[in-house]
């Protein structure tokens, strides 16, 4: 899929391969949503071209929309609506829809079946959001941050969900600002910040294969050139990379020796650690490294 | 609770349009009688209304063209009517454009023309059932029409369409809670001055202006049909002249969300 939209999103270009979970990662007014509608035909792209399944969103709705499962982020059923009612209601606008019954009680909704939508959890509304969205066995779906206000439990029901949708041959295209969901979740993950895409690849490969990182942050600002004096106590095998005037990523096959060289280097610049750690280089990491700023 | 591999297997495709629309009309209608104000609106008040003003004309005369109940049956049953298509279509809508449900269903295989037939059939169907109870009321209270079904049934289709029209172009244009208080007001203002439950000629000068409103127009409209079984051509072009305009502004303004 292609996409190119001015200021929300601009020049984006990414491809989602069938058969496949894509996370779209980034913080929130990203362009993440502006760029899932964009491919659901509720916008129209100011420039560029949007493909999905073969068709334009835009002028070939009708002939996608049966074969494409959306799930809004905010929104999307009567506050009087009952959540089974809901859901069979949208079963039945389409050809051959799932069993609602089992689809409902294996996302949870057994219990508050005849709940109207308003007295709903958070987490409950999200299940029967998700529920409408595959209960007419899409081919792709389109599930905005999936996982927003659900409870550790719901969440992992979502993922197992979304993991046997693809096992049984549907293209799950997400969105999310957890980079957890993405690592655990996606096949392909492209990191968008302001409208932009600033990484593109596997899990693995956004990580650099599990590398190491330290992190290190201090009481008060380094001094003149610390990162290159660093570099230099390092050696050349490790990265460093200036997040503020206060701390520093080390990226790269850190290990305790390590740490202990950071240590005595702080000692030497008359610096204080207040926090050094050591870690699987994440998602975050990549964030933080390519943007300056926090993920989330 | 998982399930088997190939649950989840593609298998997409739209019902057929009938069957949504179906469906779409059900669930709307179950939603309108399912809200207590609604259903104030729909029946109780047009009842109210109905005992009210024959009661009233017991004891005073208002100069009748006809016995009370017969005179004031036709303007309650035009009066249902407006409250269904008007106002509580305007406020149901209203709030599934801030609730998202509308946008929610543009992207499902229901198609636009799908959600509004589905709209128009569950206003039918609560059309029918105010008709039933108000018309079982009127005769219990020795309604005598003399009536052609259908010139009513036409009055009534047109009268729907003109008030349909206009309360999705208050829907689609403003927010739901102005929706709210402008449909409630505009009913209470045609119930009062819009020449409904009263024949415009009741209205002295102002009756000209009356007659040309959906609502006189309405109200006329079913009089002639149940009082003499007469269709009021006059009426039912205003009527449709309401309606195309209601559907232009609606087709123009509208928006999802």
């Amino acid at each position: 899929m292609r996409y190119g939209e001015k200021v929300a999103v601009d020049d984006l270009d990414l491809v989602v391969d069938r058969n496949t979970i894509t996370a779209v990662l980034g913080p929130n007014g990203a362009g993440k949503t502006t760029t899932l509608e964009t491919c659901e035909g509720y916008r129209k792209a100011q420039q560029g071209s949007v493909s999905v399944l073969g068709l334009d969103p835009q002028r070939q709705r009708r002939d996608l929309l049966p074969r494409i499962g959306v799930m809004l982020q905010d929104g999307g059923a009567w506050s009087g609506v009952r959540a089974m009612e809901m859901l069979r209601h949208i079963s039945r606008l389409h050809a051959d829809p799932l069993d609602v019954d089992v689809l409902g009680e294996r996302l949870g909704l057994g219990d508050c079946g005849r709940t109207p939508y308003r007295r709903l959890s958070g987490g409950q509304q999200q299940r029967l959001k998700l529920a409408m969205t595959i209960v007419g066995r899409p081919e792709l779906v389109f599930v905005d941050e999936p996982t927003a206000g659900m409870d550790p439990a719901g969440r992992r029901t979502t993922w197992e969900l979304l993991e046997q949708l693809r096992t049984d041959g549907v293209t799950v295209v997400l969105t999310t600002h957890h980079m957890d969901e993405a690592e655990r979740l996606a096949d392909r993950i492209h990191i968008i910040d302001r409208g932009r895409m600033i990484a593109s690849g596997t899990p693995l490969e956004l990580t650099r294969g599990g590398s190491s990182t330290i992190r290190l942050v201090v009481t008060k600002p380094f001094p003149d050139g610390a990162p290159e004096s660093l570099r230099q106590a390092l050696g050349h095998h490790l990265e460093v990379t200036t997040i503020s005037d206060v701390s520093l990523l080390i990226t790269g096959p850190a290990d305790s020796t390590t740490l202990a060289t950071v240590s005595g280097w702080c000692e030497q610049q008359g610096v204080l650690p207040e926090s050094l750690n050591l870690g699987q280089r994440t998602l975050e990491d990549t964030f933080l490294e390519i943007t300056g700023r926090e993920l989330s | 609770m998982n399930q088997p591999t190939g649950t989840f297997t593609p298998r997409p495709g739209a019902a057929p349009l009938a069957r949504q629309v179906l469906a779409q009309a059900s669930m709307e209608s179950r939603l309108m009688l399912r809200n207590g104000e609604q259903l104030l609106l729909a029946v109780v008040i047009p009842v109210i209304v109905l005992i009210g003003a024959v009661t009233a004309a017991d004891h005073l005369d208002l100069g009748l063209s006809h016995r009370p109940i017969d005179e004031f049956t036709p303007g309650v049953l035009a009066l249902a009517v407006m409250s269904t298509a008007f106002t509580s279509l305007a406020i149901a809508t209203g709030f599934e454009r801030r609730y998202g449900v509308i946008k929610r269903l543009g992207s499902s295989p229901l198609p636009r023309s799908g959600l509004l037939l589905g709209k128009v059939g569950a206003l039918l169907l609560v059309e029918l059932l105010q008709i039933a109870i108000i018309s079982a009321v009127a005769l219990t209270l020795d309604w005598q029409p003399h009536a052609s079904l259908l010139a009513a049934l036409l009055a009534i289709v047109l009268g729907t369409a003109a008030f349909a029209a206009l309360g999705l172009f208050v829907a689609g244009v403003m927010r739901a809670e102005a929706t709210l208080a402008l449909a409630n007001l505009v009913y209470l203002l045609l119930l009062a001055g819009g020449a409904v439950v009263l024949p415009a000629s009741a209205y002295g000068g102002f009756g000209t202006v009356a007659k040309l409103l959906p609502s006189g127009a309405l109200g006329n409209a079913l009089r002639h049909a149940l009082w003499s079984g007469g269709y009021a051509w006059s009426s039912m072009l205003v009527l449709l002249v309401w309606a195309a305009v209601g559907a232009v502004l609606t087709a123009r303004t509208f928006t999802w969300e």
